[in-house]
């Protein structure tokens, strides 16, 4: 186990770099000149000197060799100085946005909290709310339950969530008036009615993405549920007397969770990418929306970084679901 | 049991020639679709979803016959309509039988704008379905049936398997938009790029099934049988594995759709689709998104419409998947 993990990292390695360089070269195809708002009164050789210090003078294997060196090398140095308080990366150029000139993984940084609070929290509602329900609805197959269960949850499945937030604001923040429309990420919680504010504000966010976690996580709980309760070794435990409750929800719950839990580790990337929509819809300022401006400004090292960020989630992700699924289940060999 | 005494008597004498005799005149043969129709028939949902694909097709395709109206015509003096219906509750709203889904800021008629948007976004989805399943099936194919290939367009779908999606068409759509617009005009750029970036982001599913599928066909002995006679791998491929393989296709067909056209309309949605002239249903909806307080209609029809159509296709494959699963069929 311990070597297919180790094994896989290192193929990640170059996965990663594969993706980083796909993205780069898609980049280094992009129109837009970062120069295109320095007014036309400054002389070409002027502009020449501030694109070379921007470090756009090179050719793109060697932008692309600093844009590496930056990320893996620069940036853990801020990092270990930030929290050790050395002094590794004191004179090191690091990645600076075009947008602000300020670093970029000092934004993201800065915007990282209210993605993960949005999308960590939707993420946990939604798993919460679907296993209850798919592990009901397989129990009680074919019941009016189950019915209405896998009806809402094909809806789910297939309402995209730029329609459902503008729905969800229509209803609760036009008509009733309930929730706040834009969610205001300066607001700090310190007592009671303040946490009572971020609750309200953070609600319907986290509903949007957790509508689409649901549907997806409570079908595959439901089917992974049935396929287990036809099995031998539930008669067995029926046989030999265990309450139905010990059966369901010991004997064929554990067995269930096997390929419920990869899947849940494999849609934690996928859900940042929903989130880039939901940011949108609500106001958020994380980093989906951060991506989004960034496109738009022609902001080139912060697209990069983020997308690469994203490409990481996904490298991540995929490798905590398989080695799960090695551990969890000791038929699965590797080696 | 094998010494029984068989019952002898002559009234026990049995015609052994009518008994080998079918009592009922013989059943046509039943061909394996027939047995798919009918396995596909029994699923209410997927009859529903298939049957509001087919309508939803037919009003894009016929509806500018029936609805004569220029969805990009501007016309200011009839701006801001609410639909007909409205006037059920609010006797003091502005609506008229000449705008019956009412109108926008500018006076262009909804219904009309729905029409042509459902024919734009049913396009692109379709399109680059068509383009996900040809690639995905060609890599699928190549690298069950030649072991060489095999390897390396694996990695390679696991590669762009783990590419970050929608972030990647974001900055793909930005940044050749200007160039296929130059060359394709504004609509037609943003045409082929938007089913180009959807179609080649979105195959890497149906390249793995059709490989799986593909790996334990051509084991089988009819392939066997057809390389002995010197079948050669082209027509072996075309002939007796494609029309195996042809039933995942079809499933993930279907997904693909769905995925085709909410994407298209998520990225109208982020403002990087089509142009606002040109009307799809994630652009009408993202548009309408800053007067939602005062014409909510405006984002509610054309959001139904993509729910509708993408819950109608996902049901759809439910469906197929069992009716076409020969387990399953026949239960």
């Amino acid at each position: 186990m311990l070597t297919f993990t180790i094994r896989r990292l290192f193929l990640s390695i170059p996965t990663l770099m594969f993706i980083s360089l796909v993205i780069f070269m898609l980049l280094q195809l992009a129109p837009g000149d970062p120069m295109a708002q320095v007014p036309l009164t400054v002389p070409p050789e002027v502009k020449e000197k501030m694109r070379e210090a921007l470090g756009l003078g090179q050719p793109p294997l060697i932008q692309y060799w600093k844009w590496m060196v930056q990320f893996f090398w620069i940036e853990p140095q801020v990092l270990i100085d930030h929290w050790f308080g050395t002094s590794f990366s004191a004179d090191a150029q690091r990645v600076i946005s075009w947008q602000t000139r300020s670093p970029v993984m000092d934004i993201v940084v800065q915007r990282i909290p209210q993605t993960l609070w949005v999308v960590g929290l939707s993420y946990i509602v939604g798993i919460a709310i679907a296993l209850p329900i798919g592990i009901y609805s397989a129990y009680k197959q074919y019941s009016v339950f189950d019915q209405s269960g896998t009806f809402i949850t094909m809806i789910g499945f297939s309402i995209p969530p730029f329609f459902t937030g503008p729905l969800l604001i229509v209803i609760f923040s036009v008509q009733l008036g309930w929730f706040p429309s834009i969610y205001d990420t300066t607001h700090v919680v310190t007592d009671w009615a303040s946490f009572k504010v971020q609750f309200n504000q953070m609600i319907m966010p986290v509903m949007v993405l957790a509508l689409q976690t649901t549907a997806q996580i409570s079908r595959y709980m439901r089917s992974s549920m049935l396929d287990n309760l036809g099995q031998d070794y539930v008669r067995t435990a029926r046989a030999k007397g265990l309450r139905e409750g010990v059966v369901v929800m010991v004997h064929v719950l554990r067995n269930s969770m096997i390929p419920v839990i990869t899947v849940i580790a494999l849609g934690i990337p996928s859900i940042f990418g929903g989130a880039i929509i939901t940011e949108n819809v609500f106001k958020v300022n994380g980093i989906g929306q951060l991506l989004i401006t960034a496109l738009f400004a022609n902001d080139i090292p912060m697209v990069m970084t983020l997308t690469f960020i994203f490409a990481i989630l996904i490298v991540l992700f995929n490798l905590i679901a398989d080695v799960l699924y090695g551990v969890l289940d000791p038929r699965i060999r590797y080696d | 049991m094998t010494d029984q005494p068989i019952p002898a008597g002559p009234d026990m004498e049995i015609d052994a020639l009518a008994a080998l005799q079918d009592k009922e005149p013989p059943q046509a043969p039943r061909s394996q679709w027939k047995d798919v129709w009918d396995q596909f028939k029994r699923h209410k949902g997927a009859l529903f979803g298939g049957g509001f694909l087919i309508f939803i097709t037919l009003a894009v395709l016929l509806g500018p016959f029936l609805w004569q109206v220029d969805a990009t015509k501007i016309d200011i003096r009839n701006k801001n309509m609410r639909p007909i219906y409205v006037a059920l509750w609010d006797s003091a709203a502005n609506v008229g039988w000449n705008k019956p889904l009412g109108s926008d800021q500018l006076g262009r008629d909804i219904l009309a704008q729905l029409i042509s948007g459902g024919r734009a976004s049913m396009a692109v989805g379709w399109a680059a379905m068509v383009l996900a399943l040809v690639i995905g099936t060609s890599v699928g194919v190549l690298a069950g049936y030649f072991r060489k290939l095999d390897f390396w367009l694996m990695r390679f779908t696991d590669l762009v398997l783990s590419l970050p999606i929608l972030p990647i068409l974001l900055v793909a759509v930005t940044l050749f938009r200007q160039p296929l617009n130059n060359t394709f005009g504004p609509e037609g750029g943003m045409f082929v790029l938007i089913v180009s970036v959807v179609g080649l982001t979105s195959w890497m599913q149906t390249a793995r099934i059709v490989r799986g599928d593909i790996l334990a066909l051509k084991e089988r002995e009819f392939i066997l049988a057809a390389r002995s006679i010197g079948t050669t791998p082209a027509k072996i491929i075309r002939r007796h594995l494609l029309p195996n393989v042809i039933s995942p296709i079809m499933v993930s067909a279907t997904l693909g759709l769905a995925t085709a056209i909410i994407t298209e309309s998520a990225l109208s949605f982020l403002g990087v689709g089509f142009p606002s002239d040109f009307p799809t249903w994630g652009k009408l909806l993202a548009d309408a998104v800053q007067r939602m307080e005062q014409y909510p209609e405006r984002v509610v029809l054309p959001g139904i419409l993509i729910s509708l159509t993408v819950l109608g296709v996902n049901y759809l494959g439910d469906g197929l998947r069992d009716a076409l699963d020969p387990r399953i069929r026949g239960r």
